[in-house]
């Protein structure tokens, strides 16, 4: 599979990430202390994984004063949403295993 | 109802492969090789076969036979069907084996058919959240 999409999905592998991305497209912009206020984790726990989110391209950060507001770009989800290169990696995939089982076949 | 707008995209994949025609083509067509490589599958090679791939995800693809040259072009459907239309694929797979000095290049094309691309692009809350829900079937889709 092309690189972006293992960022992606490393990104949206964990579920507290996932809640956090959702709430942010569902809610729009929120501050980390918002955000923290809301989950079960710390604030510390909570900024890690922003910055994940952030390295992935699925939020985007801004300064306000003292507080950082994060809200979502999922449009970043683009590429996993675009069924022609969900469908490229698959058959990508697909192809190797074929190539395994022929080495397997008799002729 | 009369709202169809239809946008037809297609994937191409390309692959040289050190093994004959005849020997990819009976992986392409034998079920129990097909299964080894692609899905579970109750296929036969006659036009006008329906026929389902069963992923190990659960989702179940229907399929027919279009188009079969022994050796050379196998073509299907590969349609798959959800109760959300922005994840629903109408599309036509066509394997094309053209010999080589050392083996044969294997050729797929996909060419699909999405009712309303809005529905899917359009980033409504929802549908992000949909896809968000499944997005544990398409990591275990896509390795």
């Amino acid at each position: 599979m092309p690189q972006p999409h293992d960022v992606l999905f490393r990104a949206l592998a964990d579920p507290t990430r996932r809640a956090i991305f959702e709430r942010l497209c569902r809610d729009g912009d929120q501050t980390v202390a918002a955000l923290t206020a809301r989950a079960e984790v710390s604030q510390p726990a909570i900024s890690k994984h922003l910055a994940v989110l952030k390295q992935a391209g699925l939020v985007r950060d801004r300064h306000e004063g003292r507080q950082t507001h994060y809200s979502a770009r999922p449009g970043a989800l683009a590429p996993l949403v675009d069924w022609t290169s969900q469908m490229a990696g698959f058959w990508q995939s697909r192809f190797d295993d074929l190539e395994d089982l022929l080495k397997r076949m008799d002729q | 109802m009369n709202e169809m707008r239809t946008e037809t995209r297609s994937v191409v994949v390309e692959r040289e492969i050190p093994h004959p025609p005849e020997k990819i083509w009976r992986a392409l067509t034998q079920p129990h090789l097909i299964a080894e490589w692609l899905m579970k599958n109750d296929f036969e090679p006659a036009v006008g076969h329906r026929f389902n791939l069963r992923g190990d995800w659960g989702g179940v693809l229907d399929c027919e036979v279009l188009a079969i040259e022994p050796n050379n072009m196998l073509s299907y459907t590969w349609n798959f069907t959800h109760e959300d239309a922005a994840y629903e694929l109408k599309s036509v797979v066509t394997f094309t084996l053209t010999p080589t000095s050392t083996g044969t290049l294997l050729r797929m094309e996909q060419v699909g058919f999405r009712p309303d691309q809005k529905q899917a692009h359009g980033g409504a809350k929802a549908g992000w959240q949909g896809f968000l829900a499944n997005l544990e079937q398409v990591l275990a889709r896509i390795d």
